[in-house]
Parts: C-alpha cells; structure tokens; sequence
C-alpha cells in the first residue's frame, strides 16, 4: 500500500463515479492513467485490500426483515472446530469468535442471521443451536431495532 | 435520512432488471474500461441504463454503497465491533455523539442492555483504543470493546 494506493482508496471509498468511464475518472482524480488504476484496483482485491467491488444492497429494502445478531457462549476448545460449521449454515452471513466481557457479556461467539421473515430466522436461530449442541453454554438474539448510521469504512484525507 | 426510511422494505421499487443487477454484482463488478457497457452486455441493458439505475437505487436508499469495499485491516487499519449500555433518555443525543465520530462506520440500536453497537475503523490499530477512549470521554459512557479474534466465514450476499 503506497501513496498512489491510497490515493485510490480517498477517490473511491464513498463509491464509484457514475460515468462510462469510472477509472478514467478516478485516474484523473489521482493523477495516473485509467490502466494503473484498474490494475491497482485489481492487486488490491487479490491482496483482500479490496473484499469486493459492487453493489451493497440495505438489507431491509430488499425486505429483510429479521436481521439478528445471535451471540452464543460456546466452548473455547470447541469454538474454531464449531464456527466454521455455523458459517456453512445459508441463513448465517458473518461469525466470529470474540472476547467476553465478564460477568456482563459472557458471550465469545457472534452469528449474524438474516431473514425475510421472523419464521426463517428463527429456523437459522435453531440450526446454529443443533450445530452448537452441548457446547453452547447460553444465547441471546439482539434483533436491530434500528440502523443508527450506515457509511462504511472512510480514510481521512 | 429517517431512520424509518431506512429500514423500509422498498423492494416493490425493483424490477426484474434491477433484481439482476443486485443479484450478480454484489460483487465482481468488472475492472475494466466500460465497466457499466459490460455490465450491461451481460444484463442485457444499455450502459446508460446501468449507470441510471445504479444511481436511482442508491438515491432510493436501495443501496447503501456502489463500488470497492476495502478491508481495514488489510489497508494496516484498525476494526472492532463495540457496544454501549445507554439510558433510553440519553439514546438519541449519546447516538448523535457517537455518529460524529468518523471512525464510526455502521451503528445499530440492539435490544439488550448493551443497546448501541457500532464498528469502528481506523486507519491504524492503535486508533481503535484511542477511539474508544475518546467516545468514552465525549459521552461519558463505557465503551466495550468487542475486536474479532477468528472470522469464521463471511458471504454477505442477499437476494433481492
């Protein structure tokens, strides 16, 4: 990650210009050909400083509506054999493994479930739990009542 | 925007074409010197056509962004999910506080005790401590601090 590179990502982190030609236009904005740009671009994703270029649908427009955080109190010598299991399940899209804050928050383990309805996250809500089995010391399900801010990642300039 | 708004479900705005465009870009847009004509070619739409309804669905609040999704960390930044346990009658002006923050880049109001939680993104590692400490001066609230220790799998893609 050089200037250049970063210069890209202050051109492009709020989103892509909408013209024909959108490299060109961020090119112009960074002071380099439209060529560098895309194979800038294209290093950056192979490297996973790009995770993908696209479009980020607002998961509640498309009508899901039943977006759970499910936090699970698992094991910790069961927890990395089990997370990959509950992230092969369709209804799961993130999970991590993260610290608890005892005695408050003795969860370690995060599912996010997302469903078009309360019927369909609840089956994925049960299916974490069958994969979890005896491991599972606990769960919550914190459904979002509302999106407070939405901007994605930003680099000051 | 209201919060309302953004929670709505606006997929009576979409049409078949524009179901295909969130169902096959959600990531793979091409790098490349037409990229929206390619797109198009693909689609069976005209460049221009991608290009306006691309902007119409993020005018609608359809889509939150269009273009790369860069990975803090791998930008040698910092990221953290973290919580707050506000008082009701403080939510709203904490939540304002809270959004000031540029390193703030999603915000969700929970229900639990931890009520607010929030990813934070910084462009070093050391800014996600020092960010947390100052929220937690510029609110007077505990911040706690929840960064992932594994990431399991991640595919976030849905169906529109």
């Amino acid at each position: 990650m050089d200037d250049i590179d970063r210069k890209i990502v202050l051109a492009t982190q709020s989103g892509l210009p909408l013209t024909a030609e959108p490299y060109k236009a961020v090119g112009e904005v960074v002071g380099i050909a439209p060529q560098e740009v895309i194979e800038r671009m294209a290093r950056m994703l192979e490297d996973g400083a790009i995770r993908r270029i696209g479009l980020v649908p607002n998961h509640y427009a498309l009508g899901y509506a039943f977006n759970g955080m499910t936090v699970w109190n698992v094991d910790d010598v069961k927890v990395r054999e089990l997370g990959p299991k509950v992230g092969a399940l369709e209804c799961v899209t993130h999970c991590y493994l993260r610290p608890r804050h005892l005695p408050e928050w003795p969860y370690n383990f995060f599912a996010m479930v997302h469903g078009k309805n309360r019927e369909t996250a609840e089956k994925g809500i049960e299916e974490i739990a069958q994969v979890l089995g005896d491991h599972n010391k606990g769960n919550l399900v914190l459904f979002s009542s509302r999106i407070l801010k939405k901007t994605g990642m930003r680099l000051g300039a | 925007m209201s919060r309302a708004a953004m929670r709505e479900d606006k997929s009576h705005l979409l049409d078949d074409k524009d179901r295909a465009l969130i169902n096959a870009y959600q990531g793979g847009f091409p790098l490349s010197e037409r990229p929206y004509a390619d797109v198009g070619e693909k689609l069976g739409l005209s460049e221009d056509d991608v290009i306006a309804r691309i902007g119409r669905m993020l005018d609608e609040k359809i889509l939150t962004r269009f273009g790369p999704l860069y990975n803090a960390e791998r930008l040698g930044g910092g990221l953290t999910l973290a919580a707050m346990k506000l008082p009701e009658e403080k939510f709203d002006e904490i939540a304002e506080q809270v959004n000031a923050f540029p390193e703030v880049a999603h915000n969700y109001a929970r229900e639990h005790e931890l009520n607010m939680w929030f990813v934070l993104a910084t462009e070093t590692p050391e800014g996600i401590a020092e960010t947390c400490k100052r929220i937690e001066e510029a609110t007077g609230y505990k911040v706690y601090n929840m960064p992932k220790e594994e990431e399991f799998f991640v595919e976030l893609t849905f169906e529109a």
